[in-house]
């Protein structure tokens, strides 16, 4: 099966990071935005100032030079507003970003009101993955934010004619160095058209004095939220609204043969769109809707698919390379005292956003607007654009605060089949997948076959390391460790079900196989695992994470009877991580209890340590899902467990006591935290559970039934 | 047919058969009890029906007639927040706070029976409502405050 580069694209924009001429043909250029604002100060920032010189070498100079990444604006009323095109899915950035900007300007966080997510109103933005908004989009905030305070002190320098640098600046205010009269934000923007790029060398405030960054400010906004009155896509309704449902196969590669619509079509209300594969239903209420879509009477034919119990073959059969072997690590590994091969397994999980995909579209004319949950608005856009071939400027994409993502909402599904029944119908439509759907027609964490083979010198050195991952990717594929001879490949295949970007990516896969072999490799010689770890490590921040944890957690105390200890880490996106995981094997009945769990995590500055410390949480708990029992279970193409009582994910009862560690870098600039954290708890729990067993659970996930055979 | 939500009466069209979660969202524009899995699984429909909770996606609404529904939008009273509802927001019990909805309503009706759980006994009585975020930890926290509050 090919797949185009585009939508290769759209389901790992993470891996094509490369491409980037899309940043530059965003819709806000200096001109434009000069012209759209209105009166007021602002700063803004272009995509030179944000992206690397590497990607910035492939970029045309003169455009990066010229469309806007962001900007800040304070009104003539005082009002601060930042423009961003990333997006809010549960990692509170919103809340995180205000932070920075209200640092930088002596305001309350609640003074700053943040547009996000709207391909009309704010920059283009490649999409809100990759751990990616806070290395990038806080610093640049940050300095743009700084800029602005420091045109408003030129202002009001201006005004009384003195010095910028003995004035004060608090609550919105610039105060008089020596007479104490009062300059508001708003009377500073009065009549003013003060526009200017972001000073790249502009002071801003040391980490070591934030006062409002690096506070645990509450969710922005957190009361509509528990009141129920945020309007989450899936709540929306437009005037003259109808309900879309669409006609799915029954199983992978089916094609629609027969279709007979007359009696959905007889239903009062019922119209059905048509559209060559495209099938779908709208009603005025989402019961009729289901009914008429059950009314429709289609055939289908069905294409042979593989099952899940020929996963991992299969995987390794479509290939689409032949695994490397180098000459340098076959000696290494002849030359070995000790060797050690295997082989890990890892299964299609799904990602299981409470909020199903959902999409509200309208029409104008032939201008369209989509309402829709996806963490690339203008991925979104691009997509809407192609489906049906009008200018960019004609699709407005907004996407308001989402009932989550994990890496699973890159596309727009759900936005486009709304906007195709709304084509046809006239009407606004809004499409809210079921859960069904969600688990058999959105994309998956990718499965994966991993191949290790390693060896060691008599010191208890390892001297050889070779690692092959089939299908699940190239993320988090190399070893922290030093060794002599290393040779890591990933090796594309053909997947049975559609797969693409989750939380860490392909890191929870190879993490888990690095951390098991390595801890393996430590327990041949008898070596205690994290002494063996710390001796093969150079990197100075690992072994920092690593150390702590170790200490939090313990790790040298005696173990309880039938409890065992194990230990894991890992170097993600800029986080540094490391887990231990207490467990308990019952001896007869090999029940496994995952009795307490320790995440250490640094990633630079802390902006606020309760969200910080939530996003790990989240990470770890659900990183425990993947490592003990979700799994897609599938045969010829379909899925059999696509709801949430077929298909297990942690709860409450699930959890263990948790700690978490968080190391403050207040000299490192801060990183991302959605995804690095979740990487070290399945290898850390399988290695407990060989602690007290002696028994290697070399597949993910590794206790769907609970126990293990003793 | 008529209905009591909130204390309120109203009328809905129940027609189609709509589950009670379908016409409190699309008849009442009451949205702010979620779907997440149409099967009773997952808790992010619960709403109180004569003060049990009960999960709307598989309740039909003609089934409620007579009785009085509570919705997440029904817990403030006079403007003020239920102490739930505040334990929630102290301990920032939420990340994307889609499950928000049903986690408080099922904690209410938790409080309303045993007004100063454990951490065990929040746990087993929340163990229906599924947060895919995983903010579990503060929740029960969150719960568990609100406890103190009102024993
Ligand atoms: S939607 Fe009703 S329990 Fe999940
Ligand atoms: S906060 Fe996202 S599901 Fe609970």
């Amino acid at each position: 099966m090919k797949k185009s580069m585009n939508s290769q694209m759209d389901l790992y924009p993470e891996q094509y990071e490369l491409h980037q001429q899309d940043l530059i043909r965003g819709p806000i250029s200096r001109r434009k935005f000069f012209k759209r604002m209105g009166l007021g100060i602002a700063s803004f920032v272009v995509v030179s100032d944000v992206v690397s010189a590497e990607i910035l070498n492939q970029l045309d100079p003169s455009l990066a030079e010229d469309a806007i990444a962001s900007w800040i604006h304070i009104d003539e009323s005082g009002k601060i507003t930042v423009f961003t095109g990333k997006v809010e899915v549960g990692q509170n950035i919103r809340t995180s970003l205000a932070q920075v900007v209200a640092e930088e300007l002596f305001v309350e966080v609640e003074d700053i009101h943040l547009i996000m997510g709207d391909t009309d109103l704010t920059p283009y933005d490649r999409g809100t993955y990759g751990s990616l908004t806070t290395p990038q989009m806080a610093p640049i905030l940050r300095k743009a934010a700084a800029s602005v305070r420091e045109l408003l002190k030129e202002t009001a320098a201006k005004e009384w004619s003195v010095g910028k640098s003995g004035l004060q600046m608090e609550k919105g205010i610039v105060i008089h160095p020596s007479n104490g009269k009062r300059l508001s934000y708003s009377q500073l923007s009065q009549g003013k058209k003060l526009f200017q790029q972001v000073d790249s060398e502009v002071a801003v405030v040391p980490v070591s004095s934030w006062k409002v960054a690096g506070t645990s400010v509450p969710k922005i906004e957190g009361k509509s939220f528990i009141t129920g009155r945020h309007k989450y896509v899936s709540d929306m309704a437009l005037p003259g609204m109808v309900y879309g449902k669409i006609l799915r196969a029954p199983a992978n590669g089916a094609k629609l043969k027969n279709l007979d619509t007359s009696r959905a079509e007889s239903m009062e209300g019922v119209t059905v769109v048509r559209n060559g594969d495209f099938v779908g239903v709208t009603a005025p209420d989402s019961p009729t809707a289901n009914m008429a879509l059950a009314m429709l009477e289609a055939t289908w034919d069905r294409t042979p698919q593989p099952s899940r119990k020929d996963l991992f073959g299969h995987l390794k059969k479509t290939a689409r390379n032949q695994p490397e072997s180098k000459s340098e690590l076959t000696d290494a590994l002849s030359q070995a005292s000790f060797k050690l091969n295997q082989t890990f397994t890892i299964d299609y999980i799904a990602h299981v956003p409470l909020e199903p995909r959902a999409g509200v579209a309208e029409w104008k004319g032939d201008k369209l607007t989509v309402w829709t949950g996806t963490q690339r608005p203008f991925g979104v856009q691009e997509e809407l654009q192609r489906a049906f071939d009008i200018p960019k400027e004609n699709v407005r994409v907004i996407m308001p605060d989402t009932g989550s993502g994990y890496g699973g909402k890159h596309t727009g599904e759900a936005g486009i089949e709304a906007a195709k029944l709304a084509k046809a119908t006239g009407k606004p439509v809004k499409v809210t997948w079921t859960r069904e759907e969600e688990f058999k027609w959105a994309y998956l964490r990718p499965a994966g076959v991993i191949d290790v083979r390693s060896g060691m010198d008599s010191s208890g050195k390892v001297t050889a390391w070779e690692f092959h991952n089939y299908n699940s990717g190239n993320a988090g594929i190399q070893a922290p460790y030093t060794i002599a001879a290393k040779h890591d490949q990933f090796l594309a295949a053909d997947t049975p079900l559609r797969q693409g970007s989750y939380r860490a990516l392909a890191s929870t896969a190879n993490i888990f196989a690095i951390e098991s072999q390595f801890n393996d490799l430590a327990a041949e010689i008898g070596s205690d695992p994290l002494g063996f770890r710390l001796k093969h490590l150079q990197d100075e921040r690992l072994t920092n994470a690593l150390t702590a944890c170790a200490d939090k957690f313990g790790w040298d105390k005696s173990r309880k009877k039938d409890h065992g200890f194990g230990i894991a880490c890992g170097a993600v996106k800029g986080g540094f991580v490391a887990t231990c995981a207490e467990v308990s094997v019952h001896p007869e009945t090999g029940e496994v209890k995952v009795i307490r769990l320790v995440t250490s995590f640094e990633c630079g500055a802390i902006i606020n340590p309760r969200h910080l410390e939530s996003q790990v949480v989240g990470c770890v708990l659900q990183g425990l899902g993947g490592a003990l029992f979700e799994a897609i279970d599938f045969k010829e193409g379909e899925v059999l467990n696509a709801s949430i009582s077929g298909y297990r994910v942690p709860r409450f009862a699930d959890i263990p006591a948790i700690e978490v560690v968080l190391l403050d870098r207040k000299d490192l600039p801060p990183a991302g935290a959605g995804e690095a954290p979740i990487v070290a708890v399945a290898p850390a729990i399988r290695n407990a559970i060989f602690e007290v067993t002696g028994k290697k659970l070399n597949h993910l996930p590794m206790i769907p039934s609970g126990s293990i055979t003793v | 047919m008529k209905i009591n939500v909130n204390g309120k009466e109203l009328t809905i069209d129940v027609t189609a058969n709509p589950s009670l979660l379908e016409a409190l969202r699309e008849q009442l524009d009451l949205t702010g009890t979620k779907y997440g899995c149409g099967e009773g699984a997952c808790g992010a429909c619960k709403v109180l029906v004569n003060g049990t909770p009960l999960p709307a996606c598989i309740t039909p609404a003609v089934t409620v007639q007579g009785k009085k529904v509570i919705t997440i939008e029904g817990l403030e009273t006079n403007g003020e927040l239920h102490p739930v509802q505040q334990a929630f927001l102290e301990v920032d019990a939420f990340q994307c706070a889609y499950c928000a909805p049903g986690m408080i309503i099922n904690a209410v009706a938790l409080l309303e029976k045993n007004s100063n759980p454990t951490k065990q006994e929040i746990v087993d009585a929340m163990n229906g409502n599924i947060c895919r975020c995983c903010t579990y930890p503060q929740i029960v926290e969150a719960i568990y405050q609100a406890g103190k509050q009102l024993a």
